[in-house]
């Protein structure tokens, strides 16, 4: 049952957007965070609002699987709002007791909320579409240039993936000793918070001594098959730019700078006027 | 000179105290010597701590002999020159197919050596489906590894020795870990990559049927070579064998003691076939 636990939040469809190269898909979240600090007026977040709407639709994605890493930050986001609600000072609105809802105040909570569900939407949707390898070459790829400063990039890659392929077996590793302590009379149920706690150790221990054994193993079998490091080494996978690809970029920096220009320099002032 | 060669191996393990103060010298190898001819099929047995497994790490030089020296392919393991080379001519597969497993895909994980070796991603793609098709997994190639049984984790992870094209493969107790049936599937891949491919096969194991087929067995104990030679030679030597602690397959075993209370039968049967045979002449 372990064994069928698919990793991060990969959801599974034949999309564009699943096919991407995953360093468009990298850059191309960055670059739509980017834009939703950039872009401070109406109009903007009605072109960042119809370009992730489009994206989510051409992703195949359900819209309930985007939502579901919202949860996390209610709380984050509810501290937001209520903080800029009545802490911006400004023309008052309403004043309850001490606390004055300012019209800045709204202006900006609004936008602090809109910017923080659009930024988990547009990671979200990253995430969902990009298996966890691909993920890692893509990342890989990027910070490349990096190397330049002693950064260990394809160590860190390599890392990551190797995490990713052992999570579900120590997992089911960990559901082993857990029951066997528990035929031994170990308890991870009840008790106190700190007893709980102190009940893990019997768990924890035999887990990481054999982590620890599992990746002595590894690295000598990694080393019979000739594994040295990220040099000389060529990939079965590599990552080439399709036509798609470029498009990708084309598409982004249009929208980029679309979010620049109606976001930032065009008015609606202006416009009305 | 055959593919692997050995003289006076020695090898030593040093137990040390916590304060790195030696505490005591154990001999697991002590002046073997080994001879094994391209494309033979040799298994070496022994029971737990008999020192098999450190003569296997000798054979592609994850170990290095504290005495002696090993050859592989005409080249000294000792010389860090040519230590890709004797890694690359010299597979090894281990005992825990979980802990062998790179790749997060079959065919990823049977191109990772390919990828060490800095072949092109071509003829990587080639090697990775031959491979694969050597063991009979090629149909498997997009699964995860997770999924898969332990006989076949161990056929992925021989093909993706097999993907850098050695010349040797090295086993170290490949079926230990696995059930019966696995046991089969592994020993038939082993076999049929020794005949149709003649790549040297240097199997490790404790189970005495897996060596029925080999053309030279070697019995280790305590880090000596207790015996060599044919299987049916070592098998003719169930007295020996039970002294070094090893079992005998059941057939044999019973010819054995058939033989011992009068029956006239030829010394080392390995085979139900055999012995009917025997016993209707």
């Amino acid at each position: 049952m372990l064994r069928d636990i698919t990793l991060g939040q990969y959801y599974q469809a034949d999309s564009v957007i699943h096919r991407l190269d995953p360093r468009v898909k990298l850059s191309a979240t960055v670059l739509f965070i980017i834009s939703l600090f950039i872009v401070d007026n109406f109009i903007g977040y009605i072109i960042a609002a119809v370009f992730l709407a489009c994206m989510v639709k051409i992703s195949g994605v359900p819209f309930r699987f985007m939502v579901k890493g919202m949860k996390s930050i209610v709380f984050l986001l509810l501290i937001a709002v209520v903080f800029n609600l009545f802490l911006t000072p400004g023309e008052a609105v309403v004043t309850v007791w001490k606390l004055t809802v300012t019209k800045e105040g709204i202006r900006i909570a609004v936008m602090m909320a809109v910017r923080l569900v659009f930024l988990i939407i547009g990671s979200s949707l990253m995430t969902l579409t990009t298996t966890p390898n691909n993920l890692t070459d893509g990342m890989e790829k990027l910070m490349a240039p990096l190397k330049i400063f002693r950064v260990p990039v394809h160590e860190v890659a390599m890392m990551m993936s190797i995490a990713l392929r052992f999570i579900p077996i120590l997992l089911e590793e960990t559901d082993k000793i857990m029951k066997a302590q528990i035929a031994r009379g170990a308890d991870f149920e009840s008790g106190s918070l700190i007893k709980k706690a102190k009940g893990m150790i019997p768990l924890l221990v035999p887990l990481f001594i054999s982590a620890f054994r599992r990746a002595n193993d590894l690295a000598m079998a990694m080393e019979a098959r000739c594994y040295r490091g990220g040099e000389h080494r060529t990939k079965m996978k590599p990552l080439v730019y399709q036509k798609r690809d470029r498009l990708g970029y084309l598409v982004m920096f249009i929208y980029l700078a679309a979010c620049i220009y109606f976001g930032r320099i065009f008015r609606i002032q202006e416009f009305i006027r | 000179m055959g593919i692997i060669e050995a003289k006076k191996l020695i090898f030593e393990y040093i137990r040390r105290d916590e304060e790195g103060n030696v505490e005591g010298i154990t001999r697991a190898v002590d002046e073997v010597d080994l001879d094994i001819k391209q494309g033979d099929f040799v298994a070496v047995l022994g029971h737990n701590g008999s020192g098999k497994s450190t003569l296997a790490k000798h054979l592609n030089a994850i170990l290095y002999p504290t005495e002696g020296t090993v050859w592989v392919d005409g080249k000294d393991t000792m010389d860090e020159e040519y230590l890709w080379d004797i890694r690359q001519t010299a597979g090894m597969v281990f005992q825990n197919p979980d802990n062998q497993i790179i790749g997060q895909v079959v065919e990823e994980d049977v191109g990772f050596g390919p990828e060490n070796m800095g072949v092109p991603t071509k003829e990587i793609w080639e090697r990775v489906e031959e491979s694969l098709k050597a063991v009979g997994m090629y149909k498997y190639r997009k699964h995860s590894p997770n999924k898969l049984s332990g006989g076949q984790k161990q056929r992925v992870s021989i093909a993706g020795v097999i993907a850098m094209h050695p010349k040797c493969i090295i086993l170290d107790e490949p079926t230990a870990m696995l059930d019966p049936n696995g046991r089969k599937e592994v020993i038939r891949a082993v076999r049929a990559l020794n005949h149709a491919e003649g790549i040297t096969v240097v199997l490790i194991t404790h189970y005495m049927e897996e060596i029925i087929h080999a053309d030279k067995a070697i019995v280790m104990d305590k880090g000596h070579i207790a015996m060599q030679g044919t299987p049916r030679e070592i098998f003719s030597k169930v007295e020996k064998l039970k002294e070094l602690r090893l079992d005998v397959p059941q057939v044999t075993l019973l010819a054995y003691e058939l033989k011992k209370s009068g029956v006239n039968l030829p010394d080392g049967i390995l085979t139900c076939e055999e012995l009917i045979e025997a016993l209707r002449l």
